[in-house]
């Protein structure tokens, strides 16, 4: 039974590491702005301009181009 | 008339005004080239997040011209490096998905943009851009263009890098770690299983636990030590004292029972209360970033003005460089930043902001004109008098009101029912102490110490933060925007309710016009609105717009006689407009209304008179705000709506005309001085003193992202009829604090039952403390809620 010395030790470290993730995570300011990521990550990526369009410009693919 | 609605902003379209581009209607040219821009760069996508997000963009000749200046660009830049620039800006059109859609694909419309961020409730856009690709200047005019104009004002100018305090979060990570370790870690001897490996290990948990503990009792609790001990110094008893003091116990008391082998102490309540503690700090705290409550002149201000040197050409200079006997160019909607002499024939100025009077005032050239009017019509030439610091507007500012941030050191209901509980309990430990220590000293210890544990009053701390941390939070979907959670309380107690008039009764959207005499044929209509076409007046233009559309004709003779009126001949036909004196017409009623009078051929016609528009609802609430509260209206304008005023109001209501922003102020500080207090309700500058001497100074905004002077709320001019309820709802939020802490008195008295008797062990606290403040938390939280759907 005295592993389990070793069994809460290993747990607590375990959540120390989570904690230090944690207060690098805030430090880094990315939890400032709680709202924006929320819409963000709702946009569509670069669009297939229009054929008809100005031929000068690159044309870009998307991924649901492809899957169509 | 067809209503169709713009496809770009949502507005009404007028059928003749219609413009259809890509088979869609727009209200006008603006709309149709943002649209334009939009589809050519393949961004059309910014329609598909919402409907009819954008905006018109505004005319901005030359408006942003002072951004050529580097030195004024070098203190807008957040970073600045040879090939990387980064700037924030504050853009208040933000307010739906589509907005962070484009704002954060600029780099397609311009070649120097890399990436650009949206902060949604700040409402701002850090953009970094390339210098040697694009400039300052250039970005603002293409974010113009597109609708989304940045505002920008003398307080980006001197703002620093704000310093962002995370420190809470981090007492809070480290206080649940802490706490939700050790609770797993007590288990074993929860149950009091006198098994053989629990004796064994004992030591271990225990220690372990005391190491794991000591971080949120040195850190994470410090708050609460430094505040007890500042409100010790200062003499008061606020309520960190008991909580300070309950938490050393807990540690000490913890730290002996493990050492002497007594039990295994009460760590668990202990990190278990600092934990729910910092949260209610945290629920309190709610912020609008997106709103400043400490406005002053500067935000008010912009950062640069156009001087005219003395060969004629225009630089920009910045506002604190103007000197006296420079020459400056003001164009339409522009800010007059110094007091001035006007050089040009005739000016337009408006001062409602400042002043509160409803109407612009004519200026002609040689009159003074002052800081803090906007120029409404051509562009003016003006010379300066006196530099910004000096003029009129700063040293309203400068009054002692604004300087001394006036604490007025509101006693928050949970300080007050501390300077009773503290001694309260203090005394009951020393009695039991006394009690049992002739019995057995030991168990007189226990007692001592677990009384000053059990009622470390964490439901009564808790019952205000969570109380008014919702009732902010639900005001603030309603569009009242509080400073924060002490203003609640404030609002509470107010029994005098000042009113300003211009702007804040009155709201300048739909003056309404009627008309007063002979009837007109539509040839006489036809006339009016061609005379009307050829002036700027800002009466002229209201008149204009109000006259249904007619056949343009040509004038044979036009003139415009300023502060007196218009004189037109088409053919045979003369009008003449304009006041009673020019018309040579004395009528009957000595209002002191706005009156535009109607001559054709001689023969006298009619009147047409502006009314302000009261805001909706105005009666009602002012018959509602009677019955507890006294009313007052101070007005900077003058005594022609007094008879409609007294009508309105309640019969004892005080009314007064003419107010000068000091007499404003002073009136508010003689009813403090008999006692009252004083809830003041304004929008303008004007007000700006009234709003910081009263009590509670209430902002009324009809666009929450305009200047507002310094206030501890703003309402949404939309809301204005519900302050009746804003005013019962904080009263009913006082009601559930009472409430609350009736029932954290309850838990009290139950644990305090146990520890008087010598019976609290640690698993009975463990028990009483967070069932306790989930009690209070969800009490408070439902009451609340309740209370905010009484209408």
């Amino acid at each position: 039974m005295s592993v389990i010395y070793l069994l809460i030790s290993v747990s607590i470290v375990v959540a120390l590491i989570f904690l230090i993730a944690f207060i690098k995570a805030v430090k880094s300011g990315q939890y400032d702005d709680d709202y924006t990521p929320s819409v963000r990550m709702l946009f569509d990526d670069e669009v297939k301009k229009n054929p008809n369009k100005n031929p000068n410009k690159n044309q870009i693919q998307t991924l649901e181009e492809k899957q169509v | 008339m067809d209503i169709g609605n713009c496809f770009h902003c949502g507005n009404e379209i007028i059928k003749k005004e219609e413009i259809i581009f890509d088979e869609k209607s727009f209200c006008c040219n603006g709309c149709k080239t943002v649209y334009e821009i939009l589809s050519q760069n393949d961004l059309t996508c910014y329609y598909d997040f919402q409907a009819a997000p954008g905006a018109t963009p505004l005319d901005i000749q030359g408006k942003y011209d002072f951004l050529d200046n580097e030195e004024i660009v070098a203190k807008l830049l957040e970073f600045q490096e040879d090939t990387t620039h980064i700037v924030s800006l504050y853009i208040p059109h933000i307010h739906c998905s589509s907005c962070i859609w484009i704002l954060e694909n600029l780099q397609k419309l311009q070649s120097g943009i890399s990436t650009s961020q949206v902060n949604f409730p700040e409402k701002k856009v850090r953009v970094t851009f390339n210098p040697e690709k694009t400039t300052l200047k250039k970005i603002v005019e293409l974010l113009c263009s597109i609708g989304y104009e940045p505002y920008i004002s003398l307080e980006n100018y001197e703002q620093g890098k704000k310093l962002v305090d995370r420190s809470l979060i981090y007492k809070i990570g480290i206080a649940f770690f802490c706490f939700g370790n050790i609770m797993l870690l007590s288990f074993p001897e929860y149950f009091e299983v006198e098994e053989f490996w629990i004796n064994q290990y004992r030591g271990f948990f225990r220690w372990l636990i005391f190491a794991l503990s000591l971080p949120s009792f040195l850190y994470s609790a410090s708050g609460y030590y430094v505040s007890a001990w500042k409100s010790i110094k200062s003499g008061l008893l606020n309520i960190d004292i008991p909580i300070a003091l309950g938490i050393v116990v807990m540690f000490v008391r913890s730290t002996v029972d493990i050492v002497f082998g007594y039990g295994q102490g009460f760590f668990d309540s202990m990190t278990g209360l600092i934990f729910f503690m910092l949260l209610g700090k945290l629920f309190q705290k709610k912020t609008y970033d997106f709103l400043s409550f400490e406005r002053d002149y500067k935000s008010y201000f912009p950062i640069a003005i156009t001087k005219i040197l003395s060969d004629g050409t225009e630089t920009s200079v910045q506002v604190y460089d103007i000197e006296k006997g420079e020459r400056l160019l003001i164009r339409n909607q522009e800010l007059i930043p110094v007091d001035g002499i006007l050089i040009s024939e005739k000016a337009s100025i408006d001062y409602s902001f400042v002043t509160g009077e409803a109407i612009a005032i004519e200026k002609k050239s040689g009159d003074k004109i002052f800081a803090g009017g906007k120029q409404m019509g051509k562009v003016i030439e003006m010379e300066v008098l006196f530099s910004v610091s000096q003029s009129y507007l700063t040293q309203l500012w400068s009054n002692d009101v604004f300087q001394k941030k006036v604490e007025i050191k509101h006693k928050t209901v949970t300080d007050k029912i501390s300077r009773y509980f503290t001694p309260a309990l203090l005394l009951l430990a020393i009695v039991s102490f006394l009690y049992w220590v002739f019995i057995d000293v030991t168990t007189a210890f226990n007692v001592f110490t677990a009384i000053l544990i059990v009622a470390c009053p964490c439901a009564l701390a808790l019952t205000a933060p969570f109380t008014l941390g919702n009732v902010l939070r639900i005001m603030g979907k309603r569009k009242l925007y509080l400073k924060n959670a002490t203003v609640i309380e404030q609002l509470a107690k107010v029994d005098t309710i000042v009113f300003d008039k211009t702007g804040t009764i009155t709201t300048n959207k739909k003056t309404s016009i009627t008309y007063e005499g002979a009837q007109f044929t539509s040839d006489e209509l036809k006339l009016l609105k061609n005379t009307l076409r050829g002036s700027n007046h800002p009466l002229s233009r209201r008149l204009y717009d109000f006259i249904p559309n007619q056949e343009r004709m040509e004038q044979n003779e036009f003139q415009e006689i300023i502060g007196k009126g218009i004189f037109a001949k088409f053919g045979d036909t003369t009008i003449k407009l304009g006041s009673s004196q020019f018309l040579a017409h004395m009528s009957e009623n000595t209002h002191k209304k706005t009156k535009v009078h109607v001559e054709i051929n001689g023969a006298y016609k009619g009147s047409y008179i502006f009314n302000n528009q009261y805001r909706e609802g105005l009666e009602f609430l002012f018959e509602n705000l009677a019955k507890k509260y006294d009313l007052v209206v101070l007005s900077g304008d003058n005594d022609g709506e007094r008879k409609i005023l007294e009508k309105m109001l309640p019969k004892n209501s005080t009314i007064v005309f003419n107010q000068k922003p000091e007499q404003k102020l002073n009136f508010i500080k003689n009813l403090q001085k008999e006692g009252c207090n004083v809830m003041m309700v304004g929008d303008g500058l004007n007000d700006a003193g009234a709003l910081a001497q009263s009590n509670v100074g209430i902002s009324i905004s009809e666009n929450v992202n305009v200047f507002s002077p310094a206030c501890d709320g703003i309402l949404d001019a939309s809301q204005f009829e519900k302050i009746g309820f804003f005013m019962q709802y904080s009263k009913n939020a006082m009601k559930t604090i009472y409430m609350s802490f009736g029932v954290s008195l309850i838990y009290n008295f139950i644990g305090l039952s146990f520890a008087v008797t010598g019976n609290l062990s640690p698993i009975v606290a463990a028990i009483i403390m967070p069932l306790s403040t989930i009690t209070i938390v969800s009490f408070v939280t439902i009451v609340t809620n309740v209370y905010s759907r009484i209408k």
